[in-house]
């Protein structure tokens, strides 16, 4: 089956079975890596994306059931050169050790603090109850979380809109 | 030394080599020359002539940090920019043989080495210079890699003092290293250089690693452990969209397909039958069936005067035992590899902490020699010990030998959980008297591990086992390890039996046998301190005579603002009862010195415990990165907090149950305490390792935190609620 996707700002058209999942489609088919496989079975959060700008857990969503919607992935929110300010802010707390989960930690981030920017300490720990560390980085990154949500604050509404 | 030197003084083995790779494991066109002779510098740095500089590391980064740490020690040694370093790790066609990346060791060894190897090269190359420009070497400083005169009149960088030859001068063990008031960048919280490409997907990890022409593959696995393949029937797994073929060599099987999702699903299309046996013990007997095991051979016993006859004549005499549940490692991410066999060569890549020794462990499987094998690390999932990333590397390799075609093989979930090697059970009989004043006169302790024989070669590879070639090893660690307390007592017996089985497929997991070895250790004194009404943190004390045994726990004491007083602390009739308790190791009884205080909250009606706070005091001798150590301690206290409280792998007579993050639950985010780490850097000192020192203390100090909080006392790990209740929590 042909499937037409946008993702991270482009249209794009992949050929894959109705039964893949988005997973197996953005990391083979079309080459972005910052999602990853991790459980297969939404117990994890490592596949994490946003689609129209909600956190998804990509393995365990087929690609016949998206029905139109923005996809991001990791790639698509920022660069090394110009990482997003989530990614920024976890750089900065070098919230990271394996960085294997980092991805699913990064787009829940982002997802959360877009429904809420000035979460407290315990609404990251809750939004992030369901993404799984084993490296126990989790100190670090809700300094990130905090950190990123400091940042966006100070970024006016205006240019956030237009990125 | 004039130029030509430097060519003609490396004589010995040099490796040439068609293609080099980069960090990221993916070829660059050139072809160049190095030596692999350990004594000599050129084997393990290189100089191009842009004036970068490459390290060749035995030892590989797992995701802890080390790969900066060591980019620091060598950017320091040699007087070069970090960020003119690149590093390549673990790569068995142009870096040595370090050991596995194991044992905390990476920074205290390996980082030793390459030390000296920039020292020795920055020797050489100002001894050339010297001459060269007839000045005394006293008169030459370095800068970025530019060696100058004091006075600043004359100038040559490395590259163009080497201009395009090799380094090949001797590693002179004994070459003096730069005082540590000189230091610069050790010691100095770099950012870790792998960092920003993690957080933005642009980071090649094994499992975004791809060939050419490359298959997918996925392993399927006997019922049960020690299962027979009876039957295989791949009509309905044919009709795959993108189905290649069914590859099998006795009990290893494998499907093939053009695409990733296709092997998954060709996987679950295959209908095999297994023959399989009762291999596994009962669970729910587990310590009684290790009890009864037979011995395979004792440790030396470790003696001071006579604890029998001191325990007979005691005023006061206690008794317990001790148990560890089996735990899995529980990467994020299932092991993946990629192989490539083709004319009676192999190359894998692998995320395996240990490619060296890996290439004998896989030459068997593929019946060739080991140096047709070359390994080349990328960076995968964390691995906190042996996990199935070896594994997975033997069956990536015998799929594409068995397929004729370059292979990647991810496992998936199941895979993981079910079937990397696992930590095996121990069991721990402990024994105390205290005389009539409350001094302890006698501690007599009794270990049951498992045993530990071969060596890796000899490792029970799956893609070995199940192909039908015989791997009689029992590969665990040094789990005999911190079995001896360091407590000045007068009458002290240690003994260890090594069990005549391990119950499961083993291999090390973070910090293995010293964590279980501990546990009792640590528990059972404080038990002992509280039958003679003492404070436990002041009763090491007195019994610790080391003055940096002594520095850490006097640390931790301040930093916790702990209130001298014993346990348990005065009831009260709320629900949520608060503790603190604290725990003290010496790794290995040789090096890194942790104490660490836990602060938790029982709750009486549900036996749910929640660490809230920990406070850990750390010395590791010389600290070349304190960030990368302290996230280093940060996890490993928080991964094992989540082992203490949480963890135990589940299992029926035949195989693993617990193969999903549903069965085998770990810590959550909001379960998360705050953590507070004061690391005593020690610059004169020696390097040591901080990956797998701070978990040791973690299992102890939460049990002795609850017995503070409620007079009951936690001697089986994990403290699942049901068990606080069980132990009489109310």
């Amino acid at each position: 089956m042909k499937y037409q996707l946008n993702v991270n700002g482009k249209p794009v058209t992949t050929e894959a079975d109705s039964d893949t999942p988005l997973l197996y489609v953005l990391r083979d088919n079309l080459g972005l890596q910052g999602p990853k496989y991790g459980c297969g079975l939404g117990q994890c959060g490592a596949c994490t994306v946003l689609i129209d700008g909600r956190a998804v857990r990509s393995c365990v969503t087929s690609v016949a059931s998206l029905k139109g919607g923005n996809i991001v992935t990791l790639e698509g929110l920022g660069t090394p050169e110009k990482p997003h300010p989530v990614q920024q802010a976890f750089i900065d707390e070098q919230a990271a050790q394996c960085g294997y989960c980092i991805n699913g930690m990064v787009m829940q981030s982002v997802d959360l603090l877009s429904k809420n920017p000035r979460p407290s300490e315990g609404l990251i720990q809750q939004a992030l109850a369901a993404n799984l560390c084993r490296c126990g980085t989790h100190t670090r990154i809700v300094k990130a979380v905090k950190r990123a949500s400091d940042a966006l604050a100070m970024i006016p509404v205006k240019t956030l809109k237009k990125g | 030394m004039q130029r030509r030197q430097f060519l003609q003084a490396g004589s010995g083995l040099v490796v040439s080599f068609s293609f080099a790779l980069n960090a990221q494991g993916q070829t660059q066109g050139q072809i160049t020359a190095k030596s692999m002779v350990k004594t000599q510098v050129g084997a393990w740095l290189g100089m191009g002539a842009d004036g970068r500089v490459t390290v060749y590391s035995g030892k590989v980064d797992l995701g802890t940090g080390v790969r900066t740490a060591l980019m620091q020690m060598v950017a320091e040694e040699l007087d070069v920019d970090l960020s003119h370093i690149d590093m390549v790790m673990g790569d068995t066609l142009t870096t040595l043989d370090q050991g596995q990346s194991a044992g905390s060791l990476s920074l205290q060894n390996g980082g030793a080495t390459l030390r000296q190897a920039a020292a020795s090269a920055r020797h050489a190359l100002l001894a050339t210079t010297a001459s060269r420009w007839q000045v005394s070497v006293d008169n030459l400083v370095v800068n970025s890699g530019v060696i100058s005169t004091r006075q600043g009149d004359r100038k040559i960088s490395y590259a163009a003092l080497l201009d395009g030859t090799p380094l090949n001068v001797p590693l002179d063990p004994k070459v003096p290293l730069k005082a540590y008031v000189d230091h610069k960048i050790v010691g100095q919280s770099v950012a870790r250089v792998d960092i920003p490409a993690k957080l933005t997907g642009t980071f090649v990890y094994m499992h975004d690693f791809k060939l050419p022409g490359m298959l997918h593959a996925r392993m399927i696995r006997p019922s049960g452990q020690g299962g027979k393949l009876l039957h295989v029937d791949d009509s309905a797994a044919r009709k795959v969209n993108g189905f290649v073929k069914v590859v099998r060599k006795q009990d290893f099987l494998a499907v093939v397909c053009k695409t990733e999702w296709a092997a998954v699903k060709a996987a679950r299309a295959l209908k095999t039958k297994w023959a399989t046996s009762d291999t596994l013990p009962d669970q729910a007997q587990l310590y009684d069936y290790w009890r009864k095991l037979p011995v395979a051979k004792n440790e030396a016993v470790i003696k001071t005067g006579d604890a029998r006859q001191a325990l007979a004549g005691a005023a006061k005499r206690l008794q317990a035992t001790y148990d560890f549940a089996p735990h899995t490692h529980g990467s994020i991410g299932p092991s993946c590899a990629v192989a490539d066999f083709k004319d009676g060569s192999c190359t894998v890549w692998s995320a395996s902490q240990a490619t060296h020794s890996l290439q004998a462990e896989l030459a068997t499987v593929l019946d060739i020699p080991k140096d047709r094998i070359r390994m080349v690390y990328l960076d995968g999932a964390g691995c906190y010990g042996r996990n199935g990333h070896e594994d997975c590397s033997g069956d990536a390799a015998l799929v594409s030998q068995l397929a004729g075609a370059p292979v990647r093989v991810q496992w998936m979930r199941a895979d993981e959980h079910g079937w990397d090697p696992k930590s095996p059970p121990t069991l721990v009989d402990m024994e105390g008297g205290l005389d009539a004043a409350g001094q302890p006169v006698a501690w007599r302790s009794e270990f049951f591990i498992a045993q530990a024989n071969g060596t890796l070669e000899e490792f029970p590879l799956l893609a070995a086992v199940l192909s039908g070639v015989k791997r009689n090893g029992h590969y665990t660690g040094n789990l005999q390890k911190n079995a001896d307390v360091l407590y000045q007592f007068p009458n002290i017996q240690t003994e260890v039996h090594r069990l005549a089985d391990t119950a499961f497929r083993t291999s090390h997991l973070r910090t293995p046998g010293r964590m279980q070895n501990t546990f009792a250790n640590e528990a059972f004194f404080d038990e002992l301190a509280a039958a003679a009404g003492a404070d436990p943190l002041q009763w090491r004390l007195t019994y610790l005579k080391e003055p940096r045994a002594r520095a850490v726990l006097e640390d931790v004491a301040r930093l916790s603002k702990w209130q001298s007083r014993p346990s348990p602390l005065a009831q009260t009739s709320d629900d949520l009862l608060r503790g603190r308790g604290v725990s003290f190791v010496k790794y290995d009884n040789e090096r890194t010195f942790v104490a660490l205080v836990a602060e938790v909250e029982v709750n009486r009606k549900t036996g749910a415990i929640r660490v809230t706070d920990v406070w850990c005091s750390h010395d590791c001798g010389q600290v070349i990165n304190p960030d990368g150590a302290i996230n280093q301690i940060e996890g490993g206290i928080v991964q094992t907090i989540s082992r203490t409280l949480l963890e135990e792998l589940h299992f029926d007579r035949t195989h693993v149950t617990s193969t999903d993050w549903a069965s085998y639950p770990i810590l959550r985010f909001p379960d998360v305490p705050r953590i507070h780490v004061s690391l005593i850097n020690r610059p004169e000192m020696p390097v040591w390792g901080a990956g797998e020192m701070a978990p040791t203390v973690v299992p102890s100090a939460i049990s002795n935190a609850v017995f503070d909080a409620t007079g009951v006392r936690l001697r089986s790990v994990p403290f699942l609620p049901a068990k606080v209740k069980a132990a009489g929590v109310a």
